[in-house]
């Protein structure tokens, strides 16, 4: 048995899943931000995350690439732990080398962009293909190429960040994170820091992506793209989720007072 | 423009805004300030000229004398292998730093103290003089026995006490430029390189280096031109550098004011180049912003632009 089907047999994860949580639970110090966060994004789906300021949002999102290590629970991307191998019922902490890898498999894109402001376009693209996929210069460039043109940015492969509107900015940090070929992409409020203008064409480029069958977990703001877009809502707050749900029906018609009173406030 | 304004191109015969003249404000601190300024440079140079003790053509017989050419290359040998030095250690000083472990940030932080803290002269007599001491450095492993053994005297020759005192002091100052410029880069660079994969020494090396490399460049070019006169210290413990060679001159020939003078002139003659060097260097890092442009060079070109009534700039 493969350790995939191993930890899905264990833990009885769906086959399909490809973001799995399990009593996710994050502190800081004596403050606990996640509180036991149980989810499942099957692959394909788009899994929209609401929830006021400071709810753990963010901190949910990081915990999913390893950027924070859990206090507790499990989190499984693809069937598999990100951080950790599991041997006789252990967990044991993997090489630098090998989360690296596993890193790499999960796409994340930021509020404030965080292009490297010392590289072009073109190096924002290719630096991690290169780097840590090893891929031939040709064809990273050719793959960029691609990419570029796909959120319409074709003529700014030359350009350095900061040449660019956040829009544009923000379309080229997508890019990036595909060029990896991720599994699954994870945006944290992709539309926050921009200009009202300039978040229409974020969200097309995200919408595209979800149409193409882009496994996505979405912190936002922006309840429109997660009715149309989403395939499930997830409303959390205090570092637990208070309430989940087809977003058409939990807009719409949300069940529990705190959704509603969050609701009423960002409609 | 003139096509949506045909008015303009009509002749009025007399609109008031084509009298307006400007008049400049009167700078009359300024004016007073250069006058005095050129009757200083005129007294100096007056005394610079007419005082036969400084000697001018013994000096000028003296700029390119094979010793003081010699010298010269000892000095510039001596900047550029302790500026390289200094810089790998400062980098990996700067690194333990920033470093997660709290062991080898205090190890750092114990270095900075006492590298920066002690004056340069006295680590360089102290090395020299390390034979008393270690008169002996030797490796023995607990089955093979001694594996070598040397005297202390014999591999710290003054050149190389003065290289390793001046690039440990050095490397100090190094160690906090290159920190604080680590500290510059924003946290989204490394978190959004983690999340692509790349590893910690990628991350260094490809991306919060790269960056940091604007706020260090400018102090470290300071910090070459303040080394390159620093290693006149040496003269103490008698390596054969610039000054050494041409205090060796004067001793014999007390031609002691001609030869200070060619000192000067090679040392500010480096430090001309240097500066020159420095300029370039921080223009290349600072090229993926140049959108910006600093509030001085704005000054500058502002004040230079040619004036023009109701246009702002
Ligand atoms: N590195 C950290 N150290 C200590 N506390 C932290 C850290 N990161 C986040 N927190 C705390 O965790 C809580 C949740 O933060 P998080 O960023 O996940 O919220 P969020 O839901 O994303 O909020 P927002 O909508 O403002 O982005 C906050 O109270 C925050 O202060
Ligand atoms: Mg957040």
């Amino acid at each position: 048995m493969t350790p995939k089907a191993e930890n899905q047999a264990r833990f009885g994860v769906a086959p399909d899943a490809m973001v799995f949580a399990r009593g996710v639970r994050k502190s800081y110090g004596p403050l606990e931000v996640l509180k036991g966060i149980d989810a499942t994004v099957p692959a394909g789906s788009v899994a929209c995350i609401i929830g006021p300021s400071g709810s753990g949002k963010s901190t949910f999102l990081r915990c999913i690439n390893h950027l924070e290590q859990l206090s507790g629970g499990i989190l499984l991307v693809d069937g598999e732990f990100v951080g950790y191998d599991l041997r006789d019922g252990k967990l044991y902490e993997v090489k630098n080398s090998l989360l690296c890898k596993r890193r790499a498999d999960i796409g994340m894109v930021f509020q404030s962009f965080n292009l490297f402001s010392h590289m072009t376009v073109m190096e924002n693209l290719i630096e991690a293909p290169l780097r840590v996929r090893g891929m031939p210069v040709g064809e990273a460039r050719a793959k960029a190429e691609i990419l570029l043109a796909r959120v319409g940015l074709s003529d700014k492969a030359a350009r350095y960040p900061r040449e660019l509107s956040g829009g544009q900015q923000q379309r080229v940090a997508i890019a990036r994170a595909l060029a990896m070929n991720p599994k699954v992409l994870l945006f944290d409020e992709p539309t926050s820091a921009l200009d009202p203008e300039l978040v229409g064409e974020v969200l097309q480029v995200m919408r595209d992506l979800a149409a193409s069958g882009m496994t996505m977990v979405v912190v936002t703001h922006e309840i429109g793209f997660a009715r149309e877009v989403g395939d499930q809502l997830i409303f959390m707050d205090q570092g637990v989720i208070v309430e989940r749900g087809v977003p058409r029906e939990m807009i719409a018609n949300p069940q529990s007072p705190r959704t509603r009173e969050f609701l009423s406030r960002v409609l | 423009m003139s096509l949506a304004e045909p008015d303009n191109m009509i002749e009025r015969p007399s609109d008031p805004i084509d009298d307006l003249v400007v008049v400049p404000r009167r700078h009359y601190g300024i004016w007073i300030g250069m006058v005095v300024a050129l009757l200083f440079a005129f007294v100096i140079i007056r005394a610079l000229a007419t005082n036969p003790a400084f000697a001018w053509d013994v000096a000028a017989g003296y700029l390119f004398h094979p010793s003081i050419m010699r010298g010269l290359a000892k000095t510039l040998l001596l900047t550029v292998v302790i500026m390289a030095a200094a810089i790998v250690v400062g980098t990996i000083i700067a690194i333990m730093r920033v470093s997660p472990s709290l062991v080898l940030q205090s190890f750092a932080s114990a270095y900075v103290w006492f590298f920066r803290g002690v004056p340069a002269l006295i680590q360089l007599i102290f090395w020299f003089n390390l034979s008393l001491l270690f008169r002996t450095f030797s490796l023995s492993l607990p089955w093979i026995g001694p594996v070598f053994s040397v005297n202390t005297n014999d591999f710290m020759t003054p050149f190389v006490s003065a290289v390793v005192a001046l690039s440990l002091c050095e490397a100090g100052y190094l160690a906090e430029i290159i920190r604080a410029g680590i500290k510059s880069v924003p946290s989204g660079q490394s978190e959004a390189a983690s999340g692509l994969g790349l590893s910690y020494g990628q991350i260094l090396r490809r991306i919060i280096l790269p960056q940091a490399m604007r706020f260090i460049v400018p102090p470290t070019g300071n910090e070459a031109i303040s080394l390159l006169k620093m290693t006149s210290l040496v003269t103490f413990i008698a390596v054969d550098d610039l000054f050494y060679t041409a205090q060796s001159i004067y001793a014999r020939t007390f031609e002691t004011i001609p030869l200070l003078i060619v000192v000067a002139f090679w040392y500010l003659f480096v430090v001309t180049v240097m500066s020159i060097g420095q300029h370039f260097l921080e223009r290349y890092y600072g090229r993926s912003d140049k959108l910006d442009e600093s509030p001085f060079a704005r000054l500058i070109r502002l004040a230079f632009a040619p004036r023009r009534v109701g246009v702002l700039p």
